[in-house]
């Protein structure tokens, strides 16, 4: 008895010290956050580079915009508390917030604005996106507090554009050392970059708006899908946004000291075809690939039943968004019949280039197989993500198929350029994208978005096969996280510990 | 000696010539441009042309060569295309992490090869010997990365002893760098101190029946200590030659392991560099273990003769 009862003190003490050294780490880990990342970033400007895991670093964190995206892709005020657009679309004036400094200490004024827009939209600029400041005419500091942007057409997107990552706004005062020592006006500070290994933030004691939460947050770069899984799982990492493992995903789902959260991306995901050579220059032959299609076996075997069907170049997520599955449904028949019309001969034998992302290496063997069953031999080759770019997106476009997820927001309008990859070229279509680059009408816009997508649906453009999902993994107790990825961003700033 | 010496020295010189001509052409013969790489998909003409003008990727190749070599004749090894730091601090600060952690698993290797060979040795033919030969085998055959997986699940996830990965920083304090790098360092010896004490266990065998071993027998020594006096000495050649080798594949070979135990290593460097395109970073890296190896060649060969006096009047 006594001896049970002594165990029974034992455990219990043994329990307290367990439940105290429990409390004291959570009580630590309150106020500081371990992101892991998969991708680390060359450099910190933003404005200089296309490499998404810049702006997962530093957007919203550290530079701000103007306007800025918010989890549901929404366009909200920034630095710009407020604007008014002139009637005839052409004139916006921005008025700035007060009393927002840089975190070297200098003044947020107007001449900044000047500064970081001027700066973008230079003859000798090396903005990946300098298409976003194509449209500016003139900008002009009113006062230190408004700014005044002149349009040369009106441009329904152009609050949109300026939430980018490509324009957020910098000083020349720190303009210098952007690529190591980013200065911004957000409310996290750039703190300390070991090279490969991990970035901290600090919080900005002076921010102008709703101060972080957080003091620090710690961004670790695993590239590996496994050594992301232990990093997970060993607890070295509090959270992992786009997880790369999603066979794991439902082991976290399972167990209760894990989060799981599933959004949505900007990525719309497509078998591409060379609409501008033999045999793609077909329609038929587009309809019958299309058809002998099915998405669902790709979404549950490459993606493990993550993604949500599209059936044309949209995100299904976006308000205006017009549900066309139906018109490139699974039908391995139809599409026999379509080949058998076309008069080509069978089997048809094409070249499936495929970049190393996952979604494409995985959803290309898929698609191979699917193919073969209507009589396309699809010879699978594949390439690095630089000789990607360099044979099948730029210069010759030398592919038949190819499989690529769209990551970038609202770029139904780059299927209108025929030179673009997908060598799609219909002038109707062209006529659209135009209206609605200059229509700022919603109503008006949703019609005319709604008549560009069901032509690239009618015309079978590509193989339409899944918006590309988001899945990130969050200890438990963390609160505040993006769930949809609007843009590439980790905006931290309503990010907290709940416990 | 010292001519030895000097004309080693001369053959390394002529050596590091020619690798850094067919390191220069191997690399820039890949397709894909670094500027369009750095841009991406939605980069416009005229700013890929920019951007090649400021990293000076629009000069001539001839021209390129020379601005390279010249500047790593004087350490300037230029600046990274896509981290705009100067290469060689990056180079620096990865070596920071490789270099210790290649000779902590070099230390490794020795410390468990060579009682293990010198003790299948003497006990030929015995289960013991059988039995390391027969582990040493499995040592050679298991992948390190997956070697080194199985031991994140049970150190780092079940156990929770160490982090999954990841490099703790020298500044952390001795302890805790080096607590980081211990399983990538077993991960990375083990295969290579199975190797080891096979090849020690074999050429102390091969050495064991020579002539002068039965003389140093005949003249009254037992088996080990004949072993221990006149053996291993001889037998060390072989294995100081594997050393060699192991530890440039140490040093350049991390890069799988680098990338499991996400360790912000040489390798992991090289690896996102090629990706990326960062010609100049790849090519500097390269260069650099290319240096390392043959400089290591160079002391082992040195190493040789210091050992076996005959080998100094080849």
């Amino acid at each position: 008895m006594t001896n049970t009862l002594r165990s029974v003190a034992k455990t219990a003490a043994a329990a307290s010290v367990i439940a105290l050294t429990a409390g004291a780490g959570a009580a630590m880990a309150q106020d500081s956050l371990t992101l892991g990342l998969q991708l680390e970033p060359p450099h910190m400007d933003p404005t200089s580079a296309a490499a998404g895991a810049i702006d997962q670093v530093v957007y919203a964190n550290v530079f701000e915009g103007l306007t800025r995206f918010g989890s549901d892709g929404s366009v909200n005020p920034g630095l710009a508390k407020s604007w008014d657009i002139s009637e005839d679309g052409l004139t916006y004036t921005f008025h700035l917030v007060e009393g927002a400094k840089f975190h070297d200490g200098t003044d947020f004024e107007a001449t900044d604005v000047v500064f970081t827009l001027d700066r973008a939209r230079a003859e000798d600029s090396v903005n990946a996106q300098k298409s976003l400041f194509a449209g500016i005419e003139s900008v002009e500091a009113l006062d230190p507090a408004t700014v005044q942007v002149t349009l040369s057409a009106p441009d329904g997107m152009f609050l949109f554009k300026m939430a980018w990552g490509d324009a957020v706004i910098v000083a020349p005062e720190s303009i210098e050392d952007i690529t190591t020592n980013p200065v911004g006006t957000g409310a996290f500070t750039f703190g300390n970059w070991v090279q490969g290994d991990s970035i901290t933030l600090q919080k900005n004691p002076e921010y102008w708006g709703e101060p972080a939460m957080l003091d620090s947050a710690t961004f670790k770069f695993i590239s590996d899908p496994t050594a992301a899984f232990a990093a997970m799982m060993a607890g070295d990492v509090d959270v992992f946004v786009a997880f790369p493992a999603p066979e794991n995903l439902p082991q976290f789902d399972a167990d209760p000291r894990y989060n799981v959260l599933i959004g949505n991306t900007e990525g719309e995901t497509i078998v591409a075809m060379n609409n501008a050579r033999p045999p793609f220059d077909n329609k038929m032959v587009r309809e019958a690939v299309a058809h002998a299609i099915n998405r669902q076996d790709i979404i549950d075997g490459a993606m493990f039943g993550y993604g949500t069907p599209i059936g044309t170049f949209f995100a299904p997520h976006n308000p205006d968004y017009v549900d066309l599955t139906e018109m490139s449904a699974y039908d391995p028949e139809a599409a026999k019949a379509l080949l058998e019309e076309a008069g080509v001969e069978l089997p048809l034998s094409v070249k499936m280039t495929l970049p190393p992302t996952s979604y494409a290496r995985r959803g290309g063997e898929i698609v191979a197989a699917q193919l073969r069953e209507v009589g396309i031999e699809a010879q699978i080759e594949n390439v690095e993500w630089a000789q990607w770019l360099e044979n099948t997106f730029r210069n010759a476009h030398d592919y038949d198929l190819t499989i690529i997820s769209h990551t970038e927001p609202m770029d139904i309008a780059s299927l209108a350029d025929p030179d673009y990859y997908t060598g799609y070229d219909n002038s109707a279509f062209r006529e659209v994208i135009d209206q609605i680059a200059v229509e700022s009408d919603p109503e008006v816009r949703s019609d005319l978005l709604g008549q560009a997508q069901t032509m690239l649906a009618e015309d079978y453009v590509a193989g339409f096969l899944f918006e590309l999902p988001l899945h990130t993994v969050a200890k438990t107790g963390v609160e505040g996280l993006w769930v949809n990825m609007p843009t590439q961003a980790t905006d931290l700033t309503a990010v907290y510990w709940d416990n | 000696m010292l001519r030895f010496t000097l004309t080693r020295l001369l053959s390394l010189c002529l050596s590091l010539a020619v690798a850094s001509v067919v390191i220069f052409a191997a690399i820039e013969v890949l397709p894909g441009d670094p500027a369009s790489i750095m841009l991406g998909v939605n980069a416009q003409p005229d700013t890929l042309a920019a951007l090649r003008a400021e990293l000076g990727l629009d000069q001539p190749m001839a021209a390129r060569y020379l601005d390279w070599i010249g500047g790593l004749l004087q350490g300037d090894f230029g600046i990274s295309y896509t981290y705009r730091t100067p290469v060689v601090e990056m180079i620096g600060d990865r070596l920071a992490v490789s270099l210790p952690l290649a000779l902590f698993s070099l230390a490794l290797t020795v410390v468990i090869a060579f009682p293990v060979g010198i003790w299948a040795a003497a006990r030929r033919g015995s289960v013991a010997d059988v039995a390391i030969m027969g582990l040493t085998q499995l040592g050679v055959a298991i992948p390190n990365f997956w070697f080194a997986m199985l031991m994140v699940l049970v150190f780092a996830i079940n156990l929770q002893w160490f982090s999954a990965g990841g490099f703790a920083g020298w500044d952390a304090g001795l302890f805790p760098a080096l607590k980081s790098l211990t399983l990538p360092a077993i991960a990375l010896a083990l295969p290579q101190a199975s190797i080891l004490a096979r090849v020690m266990r074999s050429a102390l065998l091969d050495t064991l029946s020579e002539d002068f071993i039965r003389t140093a027998r005949a003249k009254g020594l037992s088996r080990r200590e004949a072993l221990w006096r006149h053996a291993l000495r001889n037998a060390l050649i072989p294995v100081l030659t594997i050393i060699g080798m192991q530890f440039s594949f140490l040093l350049a070979g991390g890069i799988i392991i680098e990338n499991v135990f996400y360790l912000p290593g040489l390798g992991r460097l090289i690896f996102q560099a090629i990706s990326a395109r960062d010609l100049i970073v790849v090519e500097s890296v390269v260069m650099l273990l290319v240096f390392a190896v043959i400089v290591v060649n160079f002391l082992v060969e040195l190493a040789y003769a210091a050992v076996d006096p005959r080998l100094r009047a080849r």
